[in-house]
């Protein structure tokens, strides 16, 4: 029977993690995992709302708790694929449980939306944390049927996982082996890699570029040093702002990276077997072409590389001036003109 | 002052937090110092400084510090007190909070086109041109989604925030009204 887990996608999976999403419906069956999506769930507020008011942000999040003590059926595990949904959704209920004036005053809030939430009442949890701790990685290991020897990757956990870790499940914060063992377990080439949990900014990009693109820079240039074809995260926000403002950040450094950043359900779906095109590659920015093509799997082409084949297979316009093309003699009096 | 962490009463001045901090090469002061100034009741200098602005919320500090203190939510704090009394180094993060909390408000969700269109136009006008062709591609492989989506608990949600803002505004009424409490440091 399928284990089944309350699930909490978090907004960018209908957007920016596209690509997250597809992998994850398409893994998750095959280790006979069932996600039930909370229904009515409303944003975590990411790092916005608790810079704005940090008790309207924790009624906010209240609010999803709520929904899944409601609709807990057989699981009080809510599970979340976004690194910064879960540790708000764990902040909030980590907090009310460690005080009684903040879960009195969040209840005291969401009794006006006619809901409440026991303290404690809910488990949350990362989806990472349900590969390596629930499904287990011998499990995992069994469902490999093609090993990914010979792609070289950087396990780029990222911050909010493994901290703050408000309820001590991780033995270490800073370097956590968790990611390395899962994609060692896949079969593929671990490297070391020491910026294994730094930030990837968050939202500087958005609102400090010059702090954003310099955090982004140096998660790049050692999976580089490292030897890596490509960089794996857990979370939507990291992979947005490694992929897409990649770019940039060549351009104001005057570098030139070409480093993909993978989800980690998507190395597990091309190790379990499944065809490249049903696990969102080609959603990319940055290709993950060149990484995959070390391991003779094709991936569909990206946006870029898309409109490159399009341009070579066009007839090339004609240039004014091309000698090569019949044009007539200019007339005498337009070269009196010159 | 900021009564976000009543362990920060506790700090040591180790400056481990600064010495972690991925960013705080971009800060006016390390986090220690403006621990340090709050004790000092420096209201004004901890106001109008960046070093909350710049905080990335990676908890790397956190977990260093030896007195546990939860910086990070101090730093969030600081920036909800400076963003209220409207003292805010730049305008770019306030704003993009703003932006990013009233799709919250109107719908339940963040919306991430409107948002970029919104906060683009606004403050990175220059940086949209070298965007272009990435933007593109957020399009056409189905990574932008143009319409948003709205929950059907909207009225709930807007009475449990509405809430939240009364009980949050009691409480700072009760604290004001208590004038030895924070003058005397």
């Amino acid at each position: 029977m399928a284990t089944q887990y309350m699930y909490y996608p978090g907004c960018s999976m209908d957007g920016t993690g596209k690509a997250y999403h597809d992998s994850i419906e398409a893994v998750l069956p095959a280790l006979d995992i069932r996600l039930a999506e909370l229904d009515d769930w409303n944003c975590c507020g990411a790092t916005e709302y608790m810079g704005i008011s940090p008790l309207r942000s924790q009624a906010l999040v209240g609010r999803n708790l709520a929904l899944a003590e409601q609709q807990k059926n057989g699981t009080d595990t809510l599970v979340a694929p976004c690194s910064a949904c879960y540790v708000n959704l764990a902040r909030t209920d980590a907090y009310v449980r460690e005080s009684e004036e903040l879960a009195a005053n969040v209840n005291d809030a969401l009794s006006a939306g006619g809901m409440s939430y026991t303290p404690g009442s809910v488990k949350v949890r990362h989806l990472l944390e349900i590969m390596i701790d629930d499904v287990g990685l011998n499990e995992i290991h069994q469902h490999v049927t093609r090993p990914l020897a010979g792609l070289k990757l950087a396990p780029y956990m990222g911050c909010l996982v493994s901290r703050p870790d408000y309820d001590d499940r991780w033995q270490h914060r800073e370097h956590p082996h968790a990611l390395d063992q899962l994609l060692l377990h896949l079969g593929a080439d671990v490297v070391e890699y020491s910026r294994r949990t730094d930030c990837c900014g968050g939202h500087m990009t958005q609102i400090s570029p010059d702090t954003g693109l310099e955090l982004i820079r140096r998660l790049i240039v050692e999976a580089e040093r490292s030897g890596a074809h490509a960089l794996v995260t857990v979370c939507p926000m990291c992979q947005m702002n490694v992929d897409f403002y990649q770019r940039e950040m060549n351009h104001r450094f005057h570098e030139d990276h070409h480093m993909p950043i993978l989800f980690f359900t998507q190395l597990m779906g091309l190790a379990f077997g499944m065809p490249a095109k049903d696990l969102g590659f080609g959603r990319e920015i940055i290709s993950a072409r060149p990484a995959l093509a070390n391991i003779g799997i094709e991936a569909p082409l990206t946006e870029e590389e898309e409109a490159e084949r399009a341009a070579a297979a066009r007839p090339k316009r004609r240039r004014r001036g091309d000698p090569t093309l019949p044009a007539p003699e200019p007339r005498a009096d337009q070269e009196a003109l010159r | 002052m900021i009564p976000a962490d009543s362990r920060l009463e506790t700090c040591i001045q180790c400056g481990t937090c600064g010495g972690s901090c991925p960013s705080y090469a971009d800060m006016d002061h390390t986090p220690r110092q403006i621990f340090a100034l709050i004790r000092a009741g420096a209201r004004d200098k901890v106001l109008d400084s960046n070093t909350p602005w710049m905080c990335v919320s990676c908890y790397l500090c956190a977990v260093r510090c030896p007195q546990q203190i939860h910086i990070p939510d101090v730093m969030y704090a600081l920036k909800a007190k400076a963003t209220q009394e409207d003292r805010v180094p730049s305008h770019v993060a306030p704003d993009f909070s703003k932006t990013f909390v009233d799709y919250i408000h109107k719908y339940g969700r963040s919306f991430e086109v409107g948002l970029v269109a919104k906060h683009y136009l606004r403050h990175h006008m220059s940086r949209l041109p070298g965007m272009t062709t990435s933007g593109i591609g957020m399009v056409t492989k189905g990574r932008m989604g143009f319409r948003p989506h709205h929950i059907e608990g909207m009225d709930g949600l807007t009475a449990i925030l509405d809430r939240a803002t009364e009980i949050e505004q009691a409480k700072q009424r009760a604290v004001f009204e208590q004038p030895a409490n924070e003058g005397a440091h």
